[in-house]
């Protein structure tokens, strides 16, 4: 039976999401050539922070810019696209009223709960729910909040004088530049399960960011 | 069934098409077609940083002697540590868009009001270390020299190689940016820009000239040894 296409993304939806997806590869294909030129946490003389990447260097397929310079100049170029499209999409999901579709809330956390009940094969029924699931509402909700740590410890790290307080927020200029760095991961780690389970749960909704248009097995979930 | 594969192989190689350059592009600063472009946007984060982040009231965080770091590191261009063969011979000039151009001596510089503190130190490179600096305050010299209306810059030359930083007034004119003949209590060691630097904890190391000649107020924006490299000109933090 096919399914009647129903209409998904909006395109402000669909440009930030895409432009997102440049630019946060440019920062961090940038950002791994910028963290070999001082590649751990610390002060000189130590003590140093813990982390498995010490004295990491990142294989040259990951890095852009071809030496710091380079990279401190796409860096500084892309945090500008990438900031924008950030309060733009903001914007769109204060305005059209999608915020509540995603935004995740203390009400969500039973629900939350049978969810992870479910994947965990504890429970046989899919729980009911809305056009996200509250487990999806937490993962985007928080990756979100995750880009404003990442846009907050940048800009703490690249003018700790002038942005003093924030950088003292942070633990100081190390510790700044330490969660900055994990920031990272956590976008390589989402973006991973996001791509997997977009392939392998609902591959239609990968057509519905491109054009638009969900033509698939939830439409229930619009 | 012909479209829906259609549609599946043209997303095929749009997706191949658009991660193909993004993979070729690793390691790349950009080359002739979008380094300058990415140099343009440089000049205005310069501007941004200069005219909007920027405030000459801020002050740098001050620390205790006792919070110094055990190290920090030193950068000269040059083979060896630039020394000068006869000290005494040494002199700073101040010339350029000046009303009174000056030549002065460590003595006089010495004489002239004093400033010390202790701040952490910022290098691009990502490391920072604690250390104490002392010398004259570079707004001392720069109200004896009188600069010209037409001034806005100052280009600040070493005897290190061809070592040089342009800067701007404001920064220049921060309370914390001084012209330093001494660190951590010890006139300043040869590796550390003897026998005087430019030091600012407002701007990252590369922008603090080491081994000073000279100092020349211009109206145009003097370029530097890192800063016509590609690194960002203004360099303040």
């Amino acid at each position: 039976m096919t399914e009647s296409p129903v209409r998904r993304h909006h395109w402000i939806v669909r440009l930030t999401h895409w432009v997102t997806v440049v630019t946060l590869a440019g920062l961090i294909t940038s950002g791994l050539q910028i963290y070999e030129a001082y590649a751990r946490f610390g002060g000189r003389g130590g003590p140093f922070l813990p982390s498995p990447f010490n004295d990491t260097r990142f294989p040259a397929w990951s890095r852009l810019g071809g030496w710091l310079a380079g990279a401190l100049n796409w860096h500084f170029a892309l945090m500008w696209p990438l900031v924008t499209v950030g309060l733009v999409y903001l914007g769109y999901l204060v305005k059209s009223g999608e915020w509540r579709a995603l935004l995740f809330r203390p009400r969500d956390v039973p629900g939350a709960v049978q969810m992870a009940g479910y994947y965990l094969g504890l429970r046989k029924q899919h729980p009911p729910q809305g056009k996200h699931n509250p487990l999806q509402k937490l993962a985007y909700t928080s990756i979100y909040l995750f880009g404003a740590l990442a846009v907050l410890t940048g800009l703490s790290i690249y003018k700790p004088v002038q942005f003093g307080w924030l950088t003292a927020l942070f633990g100081g200029f190390q510790a700044a530049r330490y969660w900055h760095f994990w920031t990272v991961w956590i976008f390589v780690a989402f973006t991973l399960t996001h791509v997997i389970l977009v392939f392998t749960v609902d591959p239609a909704s990968f057509r519905a960011i491109i054009t638009g248009w969900y033509r698939g097995r939830f439409p229930s979930h619009d | 069934m012909t479209k829906a594969t259609d549609r599946r192989g043209f997303l095929k190689l749009a997706v191949g098409a658009a991660t193909a350059p993004l993979v070729a592009a690793c390691g790349w600063d950009g080359g002739n077609a979008l380094r300058p472009a990415l140099l343009d946007v440089s000049r205005v984060n310069d501007w941004v940083g200069e005219k909007i982040l920027f405030s000459s009231a801020r002050l740098a965080r001050t620390y205790s002697p006792a919070e110094r770091s055990a190290m920090l590191p030193s950068y000269f261009i040059s083979a060896m540590v630039p020394m000068l063969r006869n000290p005494d011979a040494w002199r700073l000039r101040v010339d350029g868009l000046v009303a009174a151009p000056l030549v002065l001596s460590l003595d006089e510089l010495q004489r002239m009001p004093r400033v010390s503190y202790t701040v952490k130190h910022h290098c691009v490179e990502g490391w920072s270390a604690i250390a104490s600096w002392h010398g004259v305050p570079l707004s001392a010299v720069v109200e004896r020299c009188r600069p010209l209306a037409a001034a806005r810059y100052i280009n600040f030359v070493s005897f290190d190689a061809d070592y040089s930083n342009g800067w701007d007034l404001t920064s220049a004119m921060h309370p914390q940016t001084m012209l330093a003949y001494g660190m951590n209590d010890n006139p300043l060691p040869p590796a550390h820009g003897a026998p005087l630097r430019l030091y600012s904890p407002v701007k990252l190391g590369y922008k603090l000239t080491k081994y000073l000649v000279s100092m020349t107020f211009t109206d145009r924006r003097p370029g530097g040894y890192w800063e016509d490299q590609g690194y960002p000109w203004f360099g303040g933090i």
